[in-house]
């Protein structure tokens, strides 16, 4: 049965009749062409009275095929499909034709704009020809939330989408919330003090009722897709029970390994084997650093299960709780999986610590020569100086301290090329706190540029050098070298063209803000994009700045890229809103642009050869293999099918495909065949 | 039709993501190019079966652009990679069949680069023009692979 | 192994500053010493001629890129496949220049024209460090005959044999320990110090000589406040610097250090027992004897 088309070319005002003749193109569009049966102009198609007359000609005509030849199917194919769905019309059996964007705007010769229009419509009447109905797809939607990251990132968006009435999984490979900034000492622009701003927060995070909280564990793997991702989540052992542990503190008391570097401390602190990583810990209660801890060392030793040893048990013997213990030494990971709605990633940074490859600048074996995390835990109250500036060599309080910009970043040839962005406003943050320690200091700061766009943050950096008095030096230093106690710091101050010989007490890098270690690893995992710098990619960079490449993943924080703590939490709202509009629905609906894969009557059933060259190609894993069972249970024959819900409507596994099994609904071979076959060649 | 007055006919393929978007950049910056090219749009270069190209060759296009996203940009994170593979192994088979191979260009243009795609287009039409049309696609459909070069004489031609 | 080393013969490119009855001839002269001992074996390259450097390299490119090109493709003919250049200057234009033909193959065509003859990329050009780490730390070993006492020693590797990293892919540019290590070899004591790398003004000594002044003070002070009583280079430039003007350098700063300069080669010939009038220990401006009578001792 042969499709009535009606053919509708617009002239767009006078952008495409100015240099094409839309009359003639309609007249040729019908001239030899049976299929078309109703063909017209109109001066705007896209307005109301243009989408009426395409309603009403649908109607009147009883067309069953559409082709609108006006602007980029970017600009209206929409709205013309719901135009013709409106009429009673599958709106997949509308097709535009370019003339605007792609014709009478880039051939201003009118004769040769016509005859490439003409060309331009017969493509796309013959295309229509072919279209199938489609319908769009649905998907059920399970309506819980999953937040990888217990940072400011995670723990803004939880609560956002926690107080909207939603179920929310935490998952904190740490053994407490919080993250970066629940080591920062004050933050910029407004000198709060972070643990002030952060800790309430985390306590409403632990007490809200619609999140559940992993702590110490990690994401295994992520299957499913959008609405319906199973997700498995390792809880490593802890050693602890936290139903039965009150976090009363005496196990960390008497715990003989007292010497460990603590993480949180940027290794300026020391702490237990079993601990708890800060006094604001959520939860509050410790874990058991297994690598350290004496018992668990005299069992790798002996090759023993721990419980048998008994070289210490301090801990458990202290531990007040009864009858039974709240500490387990024979606990073992754990593994739990949950169905998931939508997934926020906000797995954060890591701070570039390891300098050795700065050899100008010690390489790492200069005890005074610190990085900006570390500066804050010297800054932090509640850091191993209790908030005292010292040296981590002597204690002493350094006169002259040394601030060096852009230390791994903007620096291409180690590493970085980009910029970290936040390191110009805390180092600027860095020469207040000290000078509010050490009254007598000063401070120097190296820089390249100063980068303080942001609200207040150039009046901010300028107080540093107004009213506190640091000297900043525009240029990069090229050595630090130790003389007795004092580190010289040699530099240029390229505005005065002139070398700058410093003899500092102490020296701060204000080290880059780098993607996670494993960063790359989890992306896969994941199945999202990332950059050359494993920063996860979102989908676009202007107009889909949460969502990354993979439905139903959103991205927030610096996971996604250097950036502050206003700008994360804004990102964590946006990503927050985006689950939201995704769970507040029951079911989804997806353009049914996707794949499928045969399936024939017996004794075919289909002409799928099970290769499976196109699992390989297919970038979502959405191919599955499916075993096609006679009535007895035995298998005949194993074929590809397509998972609706993952697939992204690409067509590699099409174009792979041997056996032309698998078809891309929109774009099949008899499509794209006619679309070449209707060019009217030499 | 005199050889001078000769108009190449190009078949591109894009990618609906980059070098459609391109094209139409072009034209809303109302950059000027050559009117040969006809596009065929599909989601991502990707899924562009070496098939089509040789229908269009069959067909009597003179030439053929495939384009999509520049490396690392796919929508679909690796379609142009394996597009990128695909086109290393078709375009020796290209030249066993005796197609001259500057007939078909492979590029990246993204979204934002209207002006790149109007170089593409005026250079391969310029190319192909200078190519003369392609009649190897008469025998294509009748005696199959030419091994002589693309145009020559074959014995069926006369019979 | 011992057997394999001896038979080992490498391209000699002497260049200007080391060759007989030039400035630093004591470096050259205890390079092929030292040689004799523990091997390789060493041969001149024949028809040797200028690397370039300093002048050529400043103010014409093709001119200096043919100039060291020419020795490297002469060692190719003479049938060797590594050429050690003593003299930092020299090893780092010679690899600068094969990188710069293998680059640019304009610029290859050009120079293979003006040197009449095919440019080589297989042969691997040395500083001596390289030599002495790869094909005799064993020997030293087994041949030192005597055990400095009292001796330790700030290496100092200048500007010229780490610098730029990316093409001479040698050591750590900030922190290089390969002379170190020899000088540990031969039982002295590698004294850590900060100014392994720092420049000593090298080309400027005429030009700019108040700032030499300053520069090489600076390493002076630097390996003396590290308790280091003898400086060792592989640089005839560092040397003269170092060496020539330490007198002067005394004098403006108030401070006296004589602190003697010697080559590594030189260091590992008085280890192997050489004789001292051999090595050239008499030719330099600071007294050397404290270096020479610490190897008093022979090793038991």
């Amino acid at each position: 049965m042969s499709k009535k088309i009606g053919v509708f070319v617009c002239h767009c005002g006078t952008n495409i009749s100015a240099t094409v003749d839309v009359e003639k193109v309609a007249e040729e569009a019908k001239k030899n062409n049976p299929g078309v049966s109703y063909t017209t102009t109109y001066k705007y198609m896209c307005s109301d009275p243009g989408q009426k007359l395409l309603r009403d000609k649908i109607k009147e005509e009883g067309l069953d095929g559409v082709v609108v030849a006006a602007c980029s199917p970017k600009m209206h194919e929409h709205t013309f499909r719901n135009a013709a769905k409106k009429a009673g019309m599958n709106p997949y059996h509308v097709e535009i034709s370019n003339l605007r964007e792609q014709c009478s705007w880039v051939h201003p010769d009118k004769p040769t704009g016509t005859e490439k229009s003409i060309d331009l419509v017969r493509m796309m009447t013959e295309k229509t020809r072919k279209d199938k109905s489609l319908n769009p797809i649905k998907v059920p939607v399970t309506k819980r939330a999953l937040v990888i990251g217990g940072g400011i990132a995670g723990i803004q968006a939880a609560l956002d989408i926690a107080d909207a009435g939603h179920e929310v999984i935490m998952v904190e490979r740490e053994a407490s919330i919080g993250g970066h900034m629940a080591q920062l000492s004050e933050t910029f622009p407004t000198l709060d003090c972070s643990q002030c701003i952060m800790t309430p927060k985390m306590v409403e995070l632990a007490q809200n009722e619609n999140i559940k909280l992993y702590t110490w564990s990690e994401i295994e793997s992520v299957d499913g897709y959008l609405g319906n991702f199973d997700v498995k989540i390792r809880k490593k052992a802890r050693s602890v029970d936290l139903d039965l542990c009150t976090g009363c503190s005496s196990c960390w008391q008497v715990c003989p390994s007292k010497k460990i570097k603590s993480e949180f401390d940027m290794k300026l602190g020391n702490r237990t084997a079993i601990y708890i990583p800060f006094p604001q810990a959520i939860p509050s209660k410790p874990v058991i650093d297994r690598e350290h801890c004496l018992l668990f060392k005299d069992a790798r030793k002996k090759n023993i299960p721990p419980n048998d040893s008994k070289v210490c048990r301090k801990c458990l013997d202290v531990c007040p709780i009864a009858p039974v213990k709240a500490i387990d030494y024979s606990q073992e990971d754990e593994f739990i999986t949950e169905k998931i709605g939508a997934i926020i990633v906000a797995t954060g940074f890591k701070e570039l610590d390891d300098t050795s490859m700065y050899g100008e600048y010690g390489g790492g074996k200069y005890q005074d020569v610190i990085t900006g995390l570390q500066f804050e835990r010297l800054a932090s109250a509640s850091g191993p100086t209790e908030g005292e500036i010292q040296r981590p060599s002597d204690g002493k309080l350094p006169e002259i301290i040394v601030f060096i910009q852009c230390v791994g970043s903007r620096d291409p040839a180690k590493g970085c090329s980009y910029c970290s962005k936040t390191c110009c406003m805390y180092t600027a943050k860095h020469t207040m706190l000290y000078k509010h320690k050490v009254h007598d200091g000063h401070a120097y700061v190296f820089y390249i540029d100063i980068r303080c766009a942001g609200k207040d943050y150039e009046e901010f950096w300028l107080r540093a050098v107004e009213e506190e008095g640091a000297t900043y030096l525009r240029g990069r230093v090229s050595r630090i070298y130790k003389k007795g106690d004092k580190l010289v710091v040699l530099g240029a101050d390229t505005l005065t063209g002139s070398v700058v010989e410093i003899e500092a007490d102490m020296v701060v890098l204000a080290s880059a803000m780098k993607a996670q270690d494993d960063a790359e690893k989890f992306a896969q995992k994941l199945s999202i994009q990332y950059n050359k710098d494993k920063f996860f990619s979102e989908i676009h960079p202007k107009l889909k700045p949460v969502e990354s490449s993979s439905a139903g993943i959103f991205l927030a924080g610096t996971c996604q890229g250097p950036k502050d703590i206003p700008e994360t939490v804004a990102q964590a709202g946006a990503a927050a809103s985006k689950v939201l509009a995704l769970l507040s629905a029951d079911e989804l609906e997806r353009e049914p642009v996707v794949a499928k894969v045969d399936r024939l009557p017996a004794p075919i059933f289909s002409t799928c050869i099970g290769c499976f060259y196109c699992k390989r190609v297919c970038p979502y894993g959405a191919i599955a293999e499916e075993d096609i069972k006679a009535r007895d249970g035995s298998v005949i024959k194993t074929v590809a099918r397509v998972n609706e819900g993952l697939c992204q409507g690409c067509g590699l596994c099409a174009a792979t495909c041997r056996s032309k099994s698998v078809e891309l609904a929109g774009f099949n071979d008899e499509q794209v065949y006619a679309e070449i076959n209707s060019v009217e060649f030499n | 039709m005199s050889e001078t007055k000769f108009e190449p006919k190009i078949i591109a393929f894009l990618c609906n993501w980059c070098t459609y978007a391109g094209a139409d950049l072009a034209g809303t910056g109302r950059k000027q190019y050559q009117a040969n090219v006809r596009i065929i749009k599909l989601p991502c270069t990707g899924g562009i079966d070496p098939l089509f190209l040789i229908k269009a060759f069959e067909r009597g296009a003179d030439g053929i652009l495939v384009s999509g996203c520049h490396p690392g940009d796919c929508h679909y994170n690796s379609g142009n990679y394996h597009a990128r593979r695909r086109w290393n192994v078709f375009r020796p088979l290209l030249e066993f069949c005796g197609i001259n191979p500057n007939r078909i260009q492979f590029s990246w243009i993204s979204a934002a680069e209207g002006g790149k795609w109007v170089e593409t287009i005026n250079s391969i039409v310029d190319t192909v023009r200078a190519l003369g049309p392609f009649e190897g696609y008469h025998k294509l459909n009748t005696i199959g692979p030419e091994t002589s070069g693309e145009v020559a004489a074959a014995p069926s031609e006369t019979g | 192994m011992t057997e394999e080393t001896k038979k080992t013969k490498i391209g000699y490119y002497p260049g200007c500053a080391i060759t007989k009855c030039s400035t630093s001839e004591e470096y050259g002269t205890s390079v092929l010493g030292v040689s004799r001992v523990i091997g390789p074996e060493l041969v001149e390259i024949d028809d040797w001629n200028c690397c370039g450097a300093s002048s050529a390299h400043a103010t014409n490119h093709k001119l200096s890129t043919a100039l060291s090109v020419r020795n490297i493709s002469l060692a190719e003919k003479d049938g060797y496949d590594e050429v050690l250049a003593p003299c930092p200057m020299c090893s780092q234009r010679l690899i600068i220049s094969q990188n710069d033909v293998h680059e640019d193959k304009k610029l290859r065509e050009e120079v293979e024209d003006a040197i009449e003859m095919p440019i080589s990329s297989n042969v691997k050009v040395s500083n001596y460090l390289e030599i002495i780490k790869n094909y005799s730390m064993d020997e030293i070993a087994e041949k030192r005959k005597k055990k400095p006492e009292g001796l330790k020693v700030a290496s100092y590797y200048g500007c010229l044999l780490v610098r730029p990293p990316k093409i001479l892919k040698f050591d750590d540019p900030e922190n290089p320990t390969t002379m170190d290590e020899i000088v540990t070899a031969i039982g002295a004591e590698a004294v850590d110090w900060e100014f392994k790398t720092n420049c000593c003004g090298g080309g400027f000594t005429l030009s700019r000589p108040n700032v030499v002044v300053k520069l090489t003070h600076d390493i002076l002070e630097g390996a003396a406040d590290a308790g280091a009583n003898a400086i060792a280079v592989a640089c005839p430039m560092c040397h003269a610097n170092l060496d020539m003007r330490q007198k002067n350098i005394e004098k403006e700063y108030g401070r006296r250090f004589n602190i003697p300069i010697v080559y590594i080669s030189e260091l590992i010939g008085l280890a192997l027992g050489l004789k001292p009038k051999d090595l050239g220990m008499d030719k330099h401006f600071i007294d050397t004897d404290f270096v020479v009578d610490a190897f008093s001792n022979i090793e038991e």
